[in-house]
């Protein structure tokens, strides 16, 4: 039996080939599940006794939400590999994250200020969650802002790397830190991470969401690597070969 | 200078040495055997590659691919072991404004791990024609005078086998390039072994050496 | 010992540049200042807000000097040769960190009480405030070291540390503020305490590694 190569698909030549295979596919997932997910979220769930339709956001706040702290491990994942082994595409992968990563975060902010609204009146809420997510979300843009300010872009990749590294130790602690606070500055009612009643029907709804949500992050991901790769491979003999008039398709 | 084909078995040596700045390759496939004794002279035009070669050499900066090797192991097995045995002087002198000469060299060797009392950093200042400078604020010193300084190291770095010099003639009037000759003949003769770049003619004769043109 | 040589020639350094030194405390102090201007000299209102904008105000005020960290030694060369010293790096990352503190954050702990007073804190609040800023600076400072490493030498460099480490060093705000408000409250600190000691330890231990290796990819 031969032996796997693990590694056959480290190479930018090669990924970008694959990936842009699995673009459509991921694409074409993401719709059929979201879908699916809206289905359930919008029709078949029954409506909340306390907070009628308005909750029906929860099927998109949470799903970004667990997605964003996702989305953040990955990046923070392939940030490090890409340094301990000294691997461009996996520092391109992280490149590739962290901009989705960041719009999952801002979903999950702004789904929760329209929960907010019609529920308590309020455009934001203080708490435990939207306020971890605010942070995880000036973690992102402290990851792109190094990323942008520093020219060279293998320095680029190691300095947000350690960046990234020393944010994903942290993400725990400063998650329950603000646990720790938030439980002692809000009154139990307003809370957007007190959802109502968990019925079977709202977690299957939330699950699906989540993978169209991940299908989706899939999709663009691989989507954008290929373009970083068009980008920094500039030159390179296979890329010429795969676009010779060197014009974007 | 005569070039000599290494026989003996190298002390310090690079191995497909590749170097990038940005896209541009600058150079490629550099194999490198420095035996001890010898020197390293590496030519080149300005923005050749020089300084990054140097840098590579010691550590400083990642080749793109390749190593370099120091007894025969890479450079990055043990950091601390390779920077016992190494001076390296860059193009910045390495002082800081506020503190005086002498103040100034004391620092720079116990950053190297040399113990050296004020009374041998005053000899070697004095070597380097700056009796009298050592309680000025290196603010006030020449760039002559600040690379003099930079350069007293040497006199007191003869267990540094391994000596890396970036343009170190710089801004040397006649009898500093004189007496930074010597330093650096001795220290070869002594079986050590430097590495430099330099625009200017070197008065190094009889000296082994390896030229490396980038 | 080279790490205390450099310890030492940091401080002897920062005594020469007092000015710098002031500065940030002088921020500090206005900074604080401020607020009641902005919201209203309410004595109880000020009482409850002290604790909270003392720490918020060490927090900026800290992240304004740690850029000069290492920006004076890439500038003058004397980090490559940091870089090249035979003891492990983390070892002087730490022995640097060591000076900025003593000359900058004990600096703001120190004068910490007196704007305290201008809140209208009582003794024990301020006691309690001066422990948590003496546990809680040292945590800037490492957390800050590390911005400051990744940001040797780039366009915008202070700005971006801020923008870097403020995220991340909101922990300790969250336990050091809310410690000064539970004593005030008669609750116990001591859970307080215990975390931003268990920040501080860790924080010596990890920091200087992870700055370290900022350098080393700073200074390629």
């Amino acid at each position: 039996m031969t032996r796997i190569n693990w590694f056959y698909y480290a190479a930018p030549a090669r990924f970008y080939g694959l990936a842009g295979k699995l673009v459509p596919w991921c694409a074409a997932a993401a719709v059929v599940l979201a879908l699916w997910g809206l289905w359930i979220g919008l029709v078949v769930a029954p409506t909340d006794f306390q907070q009628r339709d308005s909750y029906r956001i929860i099927f998109v706040h949470v799903p970004a939400s667990w997605m964003s702290m996702v989305l953040y491990v990955a990046m923070a994942f392939w940030a490090a590999i890409g340094l301990i082994f000294n691997a461009r595409l996996a520092a391109m992968l992280a490149q590739a994250i962290a901009p989705t990563g960041a719009l999952m975060t801002f979903l999950s902010l702004w789904t929760g200020a329209l929960w907010g609204k019609p529920t308590w009146g309020t455009w934001w809420v203080w708490d435990a969650r939207l306020t971890s997510e605010l942070i995880l979300l000036f973690l992102y843009i402290g990851y792109l802002s190094l990323r942008a300010a520093i020219d060279d872009e293998r320095r680029a990749d190691r300095a947000s790397a350690v960046l990234a590294i020393v944010g994903v130790v942290n993400v725990p602690i400063i998650y329950f830190s603000v646990q720790w606070w938030n439980t002692l500055h809000q009154g139990a009612s307003v809370s957007l991470t007190k959802a109502p009643t968990m019925a079977a029907i709202m977690l299957q709804g939330m699950l699906v969401m989540t993978l169209a949500l991940w299908a989706y992050a899939f999709a663009v991901v691989f989507a954008r690597v290929r373009l970083i790769i068009r980008e920094r491979e500039r030159g390179a003999a296979w890329l010429r070969d795969l676009h010779p008039a060197g014009a974007l398709p | 200078m005569r070039e000599v084909r290494v026989r003996v078995r190298a002390v310090l040596a690079t191995h497909d040495l590749e170097a990038r700045r940005g896209r541009r390759v600058l150079f490629s496939r550099l194999d490198l055997s420095v035996a001890p004794g010898s020197l390293l002279r590496v030519l080149g035009a300005n923005g050749a590659g020089k300084t990054t070669l140097l840098r590579m050499l010691v550590g400083l900066t990642l080749p793109s691919a390749g190593r370099v090797s120091w007894r025969g192991r890479p450079i990055t097995a043990d950091r601390d072991a390779f920077h016992r045995e190494l001076v390296y002087l860059g193009h910045a002198a390495a002082l800081k404004d506020d503190l005086s000469a002498r103040e100034n060299l004391l620092s720079l060797l116990a950053l190297g791990g040399v113990r050296c009392e004020a009374g041998a950093a005053d000899r070697a200042l004095a070597a380097a024609g700056l009796a009298g400078c050592e309680r000025l604020p290196a603010r006030v010193l020449s760039a002559g005078q600040r690379r003099r300084v930079a350069l007293a190291r040497l006199a007191l770095a003869q267990e540094q086998r391994l000596w890396v010099l970036d343009e170190p003639f710089n801004a040397l009037d006649v009898d500093a390039v004189d007496w930074l000759a010597g330093l650096l003949r001795a220290h070869l003769q002594g079986g050590g072994i430097v590495a430099l770049t330099s625009h200017q003619p070197l008065p190094l004769d009889a000296v082994e050496a390896v030229m490396v043109r980038l | 010992m080279t790490a205390l040589a450099v310890f030492l020639r940091d401080l002897r350094l920062a005594q020469r540049r007092r000015a710098d030194t002031l500065a940030a405390a002088i921020f500090f102090v206005i900074v604080a200042s401020l607020f009641p201007l902005a919201l209203g000299a309410d004595p109880a209102w000020l009482r409850r807000l002290g604790p909270g904008v003392v720490w918020v105000a060490a927090l900026l005020a800290s992240m304004l000097s740690m850029p000069r960290l290492f920006a004076d030694d890439a500038a003058d060369g004397t980090l490559e040769q940091m870089l090249l010293s035979p003891t492990p790096l983390p070892l002087l990352v730490l022995a640097k960190v060591g000076a900025h503190w003593l000359a900058n954050g004990l600096l703001l702990t120190l004068v910490a009480p007196v704007l305290a007073l201008q809140y209208g804190l009582d003794g024990g609040s301020i006691g309690i405030l001066v422990l948590t800023l003496l546990l809680g600076t040292p945590v800037l400072s490492l957390v800050g070291a590390i911005g400051a490493a990744l940001t040797v030498g780039v366009r915008g460099a202070a700005v971006l540390l801020s923008l870097l480490v403020l995220p991340l060093v909101t922990p300790a705000l969250i336990f050091g503020a809310g410690a000064v408000e539970a004593a005030a409250g008669g609750m116990d600190t001591g859970g307080h305490f215990s975390l931003l000691g268990a920040m501080l330890v860790a924080a010596m231990f990890l920091a200087p590694w992870a700055a370290a290796a900022g350098l080393r990819i700073s200074l390629d």
